[in-house]
């Protein structure tokens, strides 16, 4: 056995501050009941902030803690300020819904902070064991959030169908990790790199095939690819708005780091083995979703699929397994969380007559109604669809072009025409808003941290192309650290 | 040796067939009843081999927690268990193709020898000789020190799940009597007894003042 060191808990931090916060947070609520459900939500959202300093402060060069099984480096830097942001930013934005649909107890955002803390320790994680407790607090977290109006049926529903599907997705995780430490001897992702490595090329048993296969499809569940989407559209229609939001925004990013760490990590040397599943997996999102939504009249759908569809073209840079692939996937992540945060922030805006409307045809006319927020929807809506100049078109240019670098231009070919497809539901959205008859006017005031939260992800969107440096380089030094 | 086999075989005999009747029975309770028999012997198979922690931890959360707990719920609870199953046999015949394929395809796997059982000449952390230190010892000796990361995470993992159940359960009942101990202590003789004369054949009234 190997001797005991004792960890470097400094390396650690952020996460130790979040939990030990947390409880404390637990125990305010606990004393002073659901009368400190906003100022708890604030201070949450601070505690975040505090993450997000102490991680940018400790941005540096790869370490590890914990016996091996935590590790920091650029990677998890860039990917857990994404987490932190799309957190904190859906968090803030929710606190309007929360106070005025009954849903204002003091837990919802501890229960916010323990899943985005679970998707931090998802980030860093790097053994099996520790990948598996991260994904656990994190799903946990968010079952329980997604059924937080336990008195909708479908938010029920919804919490319910996650997490029979989460568990089921859990098992395979499991299944495929004992294989994996069956026939590597470790569940460390270095002990597993260096024991697939001993067995040489072309010697491999097929059991660490078969356990790769599991993982992967475990994670495409969480970062809900086709063909393991089934859950999302539900959830998304079923859960409470703000809570839709963060699905869409953190749980993606982090379980999207955890493909990218897990496959270009331990199992870089079998990059020609999975590649064919991400291809798959990447051409059937990206074609999926961009049929699937075109019929949709429910706009929390609508937007399911089209991050659905999103998660396909990010994956597209993974198929690659380039440096230059992986630079576009982190881009794209990093500019779908601005834009999924914004376009939520709309639909929290959804509001006629004090009650929250859902159908993509009460956007009807919004330009009359309220043209600020047709504008910035506006804005997203050409940008998802990857219209230049904005921001969605920079993301699926870098991943294509790496793609067409890589000599993958069927790929290519495939995200471009989705593209094409997907663009007419997009679009669909801003000649509702613009050339249709107005139908009922829009409740105001929409709320201060909503129109915050709009505005800055608005202005981002928008004017990337003329300032994107720091996401580009960000992107750069985080994709330069999976390929050592 | 041989004494070893023919316990291996009863116990894991017993295993198997208390699991079936747990599926099969059509009392609840008695489904329980095998469950916890099904947990007993496969306890057995632990500790023959000389796994006594997870033997001894398996018998004391899952027969004496979960399996207590079970019933309760299956005596406590008006669940009417025959409507559950109504629809069961339905899905029996899709369910057993499955099954069947599933199971042929993992003996395709396994019998092509293409899946190689043996233990890797590099393990990260091996078993220790179960000559040279007891099994709850080495457990002992790993879980609070290179384990102890995972440790903690499953603490928060039960915390979060704990305040899942209250969230999507509790509620504020109006109406109730509860016990306020600072009343009960505060409450003092002169407040509430009062001694009254009682004249023979008129009997006692009572005055609030």
């Amino acid at each position: 056995m190997t001797a005991f060191i004792t960890p470097n808990y400094l390396l650690a931090l952020p996460e130790i501050m979040l939990a030990g916060l947390a409880c404390v947070f637990l125990l305010v609520g606990v004393f002073t009941g659901n009368r400190s459900t906003v100022p708890l939500t604030f201070a949450s959202v601070g505690a975040m902030a505090i993450a997000l300093g102490l991680v940018l402060a400790m941005d540096g060069a790869r370490e590890t803690s914990f016996g091996g099984m935590f590790v920091t480096d650029t990677f998890t830097t860039f990917m857990k300020c994404l987490v932190l942001i799309g957190a904190g930013a859906t968090l803030v934005m929710g606190l309007g819904y929360v106070k005025r649909e009954q849903m204002s107890r003091f837990e919802f955002p501890i229960l916010i902070l323990f899943a985005t803390l679970g998707m931090l320790l998802m980030i860093s994680a790097n053994d099996l064991m520790a990948l598996y407790v991260g994904i656990e607090l994190q799903s946990l977290s968010l079952y329980i959030v997604a059924a937080f109006r336990r008195d909708a049926v479908r938010s029920t529903e919804a919490g319910l169908k996650y997490f029979v599907l989460g568990a089921l997705s859990s098992g395979l995780l499991l299944y495929g990790s004992s294989m994996v430490y069956g026939f590597t001897g470790g569940t460390g992702f270095d002990a597993i790199a260096a024991g697939i490595k001993a067995y040489g090329p072309g010697n491999l048993p097929l059991g660490v095939l078969i356990g790769l296969v599991f993982i992967a499809a475990a994670l495409a569940f969480k970062v809900s690819a086709v063909p393991f989407h089934m859950w999302t559209p539900d959830v998304y229609e079923g859960a409470p708005t703000p809570v839709t939001a963060f699905f869409s925004a953190a749980p993606k990013i982090a379980a999207l780091a955890l493909l990218l760490r897990v496959l270009l990590g331990p199992f870089g040397e079998l990059a020609s083995s999975w590649n064919q599943i991400i291809l798959f997996i990447s051409i059937a999102s990206m074609a999926f979703a961009a049929f699937a939504a075109i019929g949709q009249r429910n706009i929390k759908r609508l937007l399911a699929y089209s991050s659905i569809g999103h998660v396909g073209y990010a994956l597209v840079g993974l198929a690659t397994a380039t440096p230059e692939g992986v630079r576009g996937v982190l881009i794209y992540m990093a500019l779908y969380m601005v834009m999924t945060v914004g376009t939520f922030g709309a639909v929290l805006a959804m509001r006629q007559k004090g009650q929250m409307v859902e159908e993509i045809a009460d956007l009807a006319g919004l330009s009359k109604t309220n043209p600020a927020i047709a504008a910035v929807l506006g804005i997203f809506m050409f940008s998802m669809a990857g219209i230049p100049p904005f921001a969605g078109f920079f993301g699926k240019l870098y991943v294509f072009m790496a793609a067409v670098n890589s000599g993958l231009y069927g790929l290519a070919i495939a995200g471009v025409l989705s593209s094409a497809v997907g663009a007419y539901y997009y679009l669909r959205i801003v000649k509702l808003m613009y050339f249709d008859e107005p139908t009922e006017a829009f409740d105001r005031p929409v709320g201060r941290e909503v129109m915050a939260v709009l505005v800055l992800s608005g202005i981002i969107t928008a004017l990337f192309f003329a300032y994107p440096a720091p996401i580009l380089s960000g992107a750069q030094a985080a994709a330069a650290a999976l390929f050592p | 040796m041989i004494i070893q086999t023919i316990v291996f075989y009863v116990l894991a005999a017993v295993t198997v067939g208390a699991g079936m009747a747990v599926i099969g029975s059509r009392n609840p309770v008695h489904s329980v009843l095998f469950l916890i028999l099904a947990f007993f012997s496969s306890a057995g198979l632990f500790v023959l081999m000389g796994a006594e922690f997870v033997a001894m931890i398996l018998i004391i959360v899952y027969v004496g927690a979960v399996a207590v707990l079970f019933l309760f719920v299956v005596m406590m609870l008006d669940v009417d268990f025959a409507s559950l199953r109504a629809g069961f046999m339905q899905y029996l015949p899709i369910g057993s193709v499955i099954g069947a394929i599933l199971l042929a395809e993992l003996i395709l796997v396994f019998a092509s020898g293409s899946v190689d059982i043996k233990k890797p000449d590099a393990v990260a952390m091996p078993t220790p000789d179960p000559a040279q230190i007891a099994n709850t010892e080495a457990l002992g000796n790993i879980l609070y020190t290179h384990y102890g990361y995972l440790f903690q995470i499953a603490g928060l993992i039960l915390l979060v799940a704990m305040i899942g159940a209250i969230v999507l359960t509790h509620r504020a009942r109006t109406g109730v009597r509860r016990q306020n101990i600072a009343e009960q202590v505060a409450r003092r003789p002169k407040d509430v007894v009062r001694l009254t004369d009682v004249k023979p054949g008129e009997g006692a009234t009572w005055k609030s003042d």
